[in-house]
């Protein structure tokens, strides 16, 4: 049976009680945001991805494929979202062949949700779904836990307060498309420089009934600039204080030196290499 | 996924914790309610979801459609009491189907329990479920969170109905006008709004008659006076 085995478990469990730390997985501590406009819907992500205090990307994509006219924001554990997203993508590619019907948001947050159920939150995917179908615009939330939510804008993610904040105080109904797009991106900038966890640069994803487009690094807030001056030291800058020549030849006064043979036949323990 | 500082190891080496949320996990810290009158049920909750001390979502919608005529109001674990739900509208949906006629609310109720008995150790669900039929008219059953089952004349639940037990106890009468009953599910539920913390936002309200499924929404704005439409 394919799937995660569970052996482990109650020895980790007993090692956790007696205080063994358990081991950090890369997570992308993460602003992700959604907001549908009139005619589509926008989701933005930032790009920074961490383990533990360390940033271990600093232009990761959060914004991952499930089908041309749905996609999804991430975040919570990386490798989950990775492959939660990849594998629910497979499997609405296969149905929508079967049914011979364009896939359906609320098809993709159903398969998710089920998903995500079975794993009671082993599974750390915290995702923003949205998309345009046949039936029209739809947004949601999925919690790695297995439940969901329907609304018109949503944050996730530890950056997930900046970036309501933002949508609590400028949100509008009927927006534009531009004005969506400037919201939400607003929105991962308060994520960006007032979270800890999230940082780097802006990532958007507008969808349309017509088409999406997937612009990647829309802002760029946090661009090295030029360094004012040269790190690199002149020779000479140390000072010699005295010189020693020690010649190959001369080696053998100070350390002894065995010369190995490059003949197979004396080659006793020769290392073992796959074909 | 993280474990959480609670709990403690066993002698047969397993890890049990008490905590009947895990960590981060989406509460409905709640307040629900349904009551039987005069032509049918009206089930009514608050909006307010909470993972820790964030609200996830102020505008939540707690009251679930499982038939045409039976809905359910939902306290608990987010995600546990939305697979359950899940489950019985796909059952209820392929009995209608199969019977030719809509399913009693008893039978719907029956089904929730099974659910929730079954697996009592794994879920925190706990379920108001009231509906309309042609053969018993308005009915409620609440549905604990040990998974028993009881039929009540109005039932309430979640964190914030502890506050409003000698309210509804006092204001209750038996076969009230759609009209009285909304204002009593109304005053009950924005006391507990008022004194719960965990309970918030706008009110929700769907009545169960006859004539079908008609929803209320009640905001705070307006100090719950003016129904608005949804």
């Amino acid at each position: 049976m394919p799937g995660f085995d569970f052996s482990n478990y109650n020895r980790n469990a007993a090692l956790h009680a007696r205080g063994v730390p358990l081991p950090k997985a890369t997570s992308t501590g993460t602003t992700i945001v959604g907001c549908i406009f009139d005619g589509g819907v926008v989701i933005a992500a930032d790009t920074r991805a961490t383990s533990g205090p360390i940033v271990a990307d600093k232009n990761c994509e959060k914004l991952h494929y499930i089908s041309s006219n749905i996609w999804c924001a991430g975040a919570g554990t990386a490798a989950d979202t990775e492959f939660t997203t990849a594998l629910i993508s497979s499997q609405l590619e296969l149905h929508s062949l079967s049914t011979g019907r364009k896939p359906r948001v609320v098809t993709c947050m159903t398969l998710l949700k089920q998903h995500l159920f079975k794993y009671q939150g082993h599974i750390g995917a915290y995702l923003v779904v949205a998309g345009v179908d046949p039936t029209g615009t739809h947004l949601f939330t999925v919690h790695a836990h297995g439940s969901t939510d329907k609304l018109p804008y949503v944050t996730m993610g530890s950056g997930s307060l900046a970036a309501m904040s933002v949508f609590e105080t400028q949100w509008t109904p009927k927006l534009t498309e531009a004005d969506a797009v400037e919201l939400c991106s607003q929105a991962i900038q308060a994520g960006i420089f007032n979270d800890l966890g999230s940082g780097s640069n802006v990532d958007v994803a507008v969808i349309t009934k017509e088409k999406t487009v997937l612009k990647r690094g829309y802002v760029k807030p946090n661009e090295r600039g030029q360094k004012l001056k040269s790190y690199i030291f002149p020779k000479g800058t140390t000072a010699v204080l005295n010189e020693k020549i020690i010649r190959k030849e001369d080696l053998g006064n100070y350390v002894s030196v065995h010369e190995l043979s490059t003949t197979e036949d004396d080659a006793g323990d020769k290392m073992e290499v796959d074909a | 996924m993280e474990f959480g500082n609670s709990g403690s190891l066993s002698e047969d080496g397993i890890h049990l914790d008490m905590d009947r949320l895990k960590k981060g996990e989406v509460n409905l810290g709640t307040s629900i309610m349904a009551v039987t009158f005069k032509d049918g049920v009206i089930l009514g909750a608050d909006s307010r979801t909470t993972t820790g001390a964030y609200i996830a979502n102020r505008v939540t919608d707690k009251l679930t459609r499982v038939h045409d005529t039976i809905w359910c109001c939902r306290s608990g674990s987010a995600a546990d009491t939305q697979a359950v739900a899940d489950i019985v509208q796909y059952q209820l949906g392929m009995f209608a189907m199969t019977n030719g006629k809509p399913p009693t609310t008893q039978t719907a109720a029956a089904i929730f329990q099974e659910i929730c008995y079954a697996n009592k150790d794994r879920l925190s669900a706990g379920l108001i479920i009231a509906g309309w039929d042609e053969r018993h008219g308005g009915q409620v059953y609440s549905i604990p969170l040990g998974g028993s089952l009881h039929k009540q004349t109005y039932a309430i639940g979640g964190s914030g109905s502890t506050y409003i037990y000698g309210y509804c106890d006092t204001h209750w009468q038996e076969g009230m006008e759609e009209k009285e009953a909304v204002e009593f599910v109304k005053e009950a539920l924005k006391e507990a709004i008022k004194w719960d913390g965990s309970s918030g936002g706008v009110i929700r309200m769907v009545v169960l008659t006859a004539k079908g499924a008609d929803r209320h929404l009640y905001l705070p704005d307006t100090d719950y006076k003016v129904r608005h439409s949804t």
